[in-house]
């Protein structure tokens, strides 16, 4: 059977977009994304979600709002842990639940990752095809070619950083510090990019690293940590910090690790200039590019001074 | 090795807790530190040093660890597990240490089985025996379910005395007298005889009060300066306040949960349509509760939590739903440093005579 399946463009989607895509293309069913994050999409979402939840949440439900007509399933896996003894933000786990509840009567294809009960997702995303097709080798054979696309993907965009970070030119170099969903999202990390780039500062992502060397690397600077996306970050901010100049933070309100991961980063890290930029609903772009411009000067300044 | 004689050990309020868990920290440290009851300062304190952010508890608690550490105490204690509560310890010990400092911070993350704690514990203090601890231990135990029982009692009945002030008198000179009890068998002659005084209180109790339940976040539930008295609030009106999360509760969950792994199934199986899955933390009991309440005839429900908890907010979407399905009232109140007294006093007022009125349309 063809269905049309919706996937939101937010959250996870921009870390696991390819291992998805490819995986329910290789099972023949025809996909629909959600555009980019737009003004309508969060007015969208700010409406339906609770008041408190993070931007993050209120842009994915915004995203499932426009979906939700267009197709016959919205995809909607759910991550628990990926690791032993980690875990990722609740929010990953109650995505389900909250979408279930928010919108009446939608049909969610949905898959659990959590390594103490599953020890590999396969499991979950074999009976999510068996939604869709009843031939096991199909199946097996989507998982095993979704599984290869997303590690190359992964390893095109290592080399790449890799060759950005080996040339070393004149420009400034600054370490941008977020999560996946916010640094690639139209509306929240791609106008802070877009403005530095102009500025002609060249930029270092902490999402793009080998995921086994940042675990390791992050106990460096936290023990306890235990969320696995941010040991991830925290593991990069380790690893590059020597060859950038500045870091940028960028968070959106109220997330939970953040808030307490970037407090502990900054009380750790005394040797770079740091700034951190909250994001929510109501930013005003003036005020944004003024701070961006004015941590720049500072780099500038701070760098023709270890120069001289 | 640490040397017990000068060690000066202190952990965070939260309700009268702190009288239950003395004996366990007595084990580690040859003084206990109590830290000076909250008060707006602690509050301002915690506020001053934390990330913006963060849930209202790590402020709390950190305002307690800066009082202590001013009153002497040179190892703190912090529990974990959960949502961000088990990344507490680590970044309050790097503000604290930041601020110059020095103490030695415990941190007990994750390890609620009394095996593992009792390791951690032998690790401080070599010189303790596993009797030693086991007894203390089964103490804390028992203390901690007397002081529940008893609470319990006086949550449900205080808005019904018909002399102001008796049951807070007692209850008062109950935990002074816990304080000094290190019997298993004093703990539970205790329990009898305050149960005894507790029951020839005079109160004055209709056949059928309001009868409202609060369900939520941990900390703010069972920290009353941190909800500003709600419950007393709510007694003073005549209400009969039902609350079921107290330490005692929640570690027959986690031990439940630990041995026989059922718990969690329960729940979600209790909150179902509503639930598939474990929302994190706290956040499935709250919506099996409610449920339960609704069931049971509950008059009306407050779900506290605060500012930007994740698992409540998580169950917050649930909840909205349940209220609609069912046309019950729940009232959502969030606490953070500066929320402001007289605005929840307002909410809670409106909600307590909607209550009313609907109870007197149902009689109709």
């Amino acid at each position: 059977m063809k269905y049309k399946i919706g996937i939101p463009r937010a959250l996870l989607y921009h870390k696991y977009h390819f291992f998805w895509e490819e995986f329910l293309r290789s099972l023949g069913q025809e996909i629909v994304v959600s555009p980019e994050t737009n003004r309508e999409i969060i007015g969208h979402g700010v409406n339906l979600a609770v008041d408190e939840s993070c931007l993050s949440v209120k842009i994915y439900l915004g995203h499932v709002d426009y979906l939700k007509d267009k197709v016959d399933f919205v995809f909607i896996p759910r991550v628990v842990s990926l690791y032993k003894k980690e875990n990722l933000c609740v929010k990953f786990m109650a995505l389900n639940d909250i979408v279930r509840n928010t919108f009446d009567g939608l049909k969610i294809l949905d898959y659990t990752t959590h390594v103490p009960t599953f020890r590999y997702d396969s499991l979950g995303l074999f009976l999510v095809g068996w939604q869709l097709t009843h031939n096991p080798f199909l199946i097996l054979r989507a998982i095993k070619r979704a599984k290869k696309v997303q590690r190359d993907q992964q390893q095109k965009a290592l080399v790449e950083q890799e060759n950005r970070l080996k040339n070393r030119s004149d420009a400034l170099r600054i370490l941008i510090v977020a999560h996946p969903y916010t640094t690639y999202d139209a509306f929240l990390g791609t106008p802070i990019v877009n403005f530095l780039k102009k500025q002609e500062v060249e930029l270092v992502f902490a999402d793009v690293i080998k995921e086994e060397e940042a675990r390791g690397l992050s106990k460096k600077i936290s023990t306890d940590l235990y969320w696995t996306f941010n040991k991830e970050l925290v593991g990069a901010l380790e690893k590059y910090r020597k060859e950038v100049d500045g870091i940028i933070f960028i968070m959106t309100f109220p997330c939970g690790p953040d808030s307490l991961v970037i407090n502990l980063c900054q009380n750790k890290i005394n040797d770079l200039p740091i700034v951190v930029i909250t994001l929510d609903e109501l930013q005003g772009e003036a005020g944004l590019k003024t701070r961006l411009e004015s941590f720049v000067d500072i780099l500038k300044i701070r760098k023709g001074k270890k120069i001289q | 090795m640490i040397d017990t004689s000068v060690k000066k050990i202190s952990f965070p309020h939260m309700g009268n807790y702190f009288t239950a868990f003395e004996p366990l920290a007595r084990l580690v440290a040859g003084e206990v530190i109590e830290p000076p009851p909250i008060s707006k300062q602690t509050i301002e304190l915690g506020y001053k040093h934390s990330p913006e952010c963060v849930c209202v508890p790590f402020k709390y608690n950190l305002g307690n660890y800066i009082e202590a550490l001013e009153r002497g105490a040179n190892i703190l204690v912090q529990a974990g597990g959960g949502c961000r509560f088990g990344y507490y310890g680590e970044v309050q010990e790097t503000i604290l240490k930041k601020m110059g400092y020095k103490f030695e911070f415990l941190k007990l993350a994750n390890s609620y089985s009394p095996i593992t704690l009792a390791k951690d514990f032998r690790s401080l203090n070599p010189k303790l025996t596993y009797a030693k601890i086991f007894r203390t231990i089964v103490l804390t135990y028992l203390r901690l379910h007397c002081l529940d029982n008893l609470e319990d009692f006086v949550r449900k009945n205080i808005g019904f005395e018909k002399q102001k002030g008796e049951f807070e008198k007692i209850h008062k000179s109950f935990l002074q007298e816990l304080l000094k009890t290190n019997s298993w068998l004093g703990v539970h002659k205790l329990r009898k005889k305050y149960t005894k005084i507790f029951h020839t209180i005079p109160i004055d109790k209709p056949t059928k009060p309001l009868r409202v339940g609060i369900v939520g976040e941990l900390y703010v539930l069972m920290e009353p300066f941190s909800n500003f008295q709600i419950e007393k609030e709510l007694a003073k009106k005549g209400i009969e306040v039902h609350r079921f999360v107290t330490v005692s509760s929640i570690l027959h969950d986690c031990l439940d949960e630990i041995f026989f792994s059922r718990q969690l199934r329960k729940l979600i199986r209790e909150s179902w349509p509503y639930l598939k899955f474990h929302l994190g933390a706290h956040g499935t009991e709250s919506v099996a509760k409610t449920l339960e309440l609704i069931k049971d005839g509950f008059d009306g429900i407050i779900h506290i939590k605060p500012f930007g908890c994740m698992p409540e907010v998580n169950a917050m979407s649930a909840l909205h739903k349940i209220s609609k399905d069912y046309e019950f009232p729940i009232i959502y109140f969030s606490f953070d440093a500066q929320s402001s007294e007289t605005g929840i006093k307002t909410r809670l007022e409106a909600f307590y005579d909607m209550l009313t009125m609907k109870k007197r349309h149902d009689a109709k």
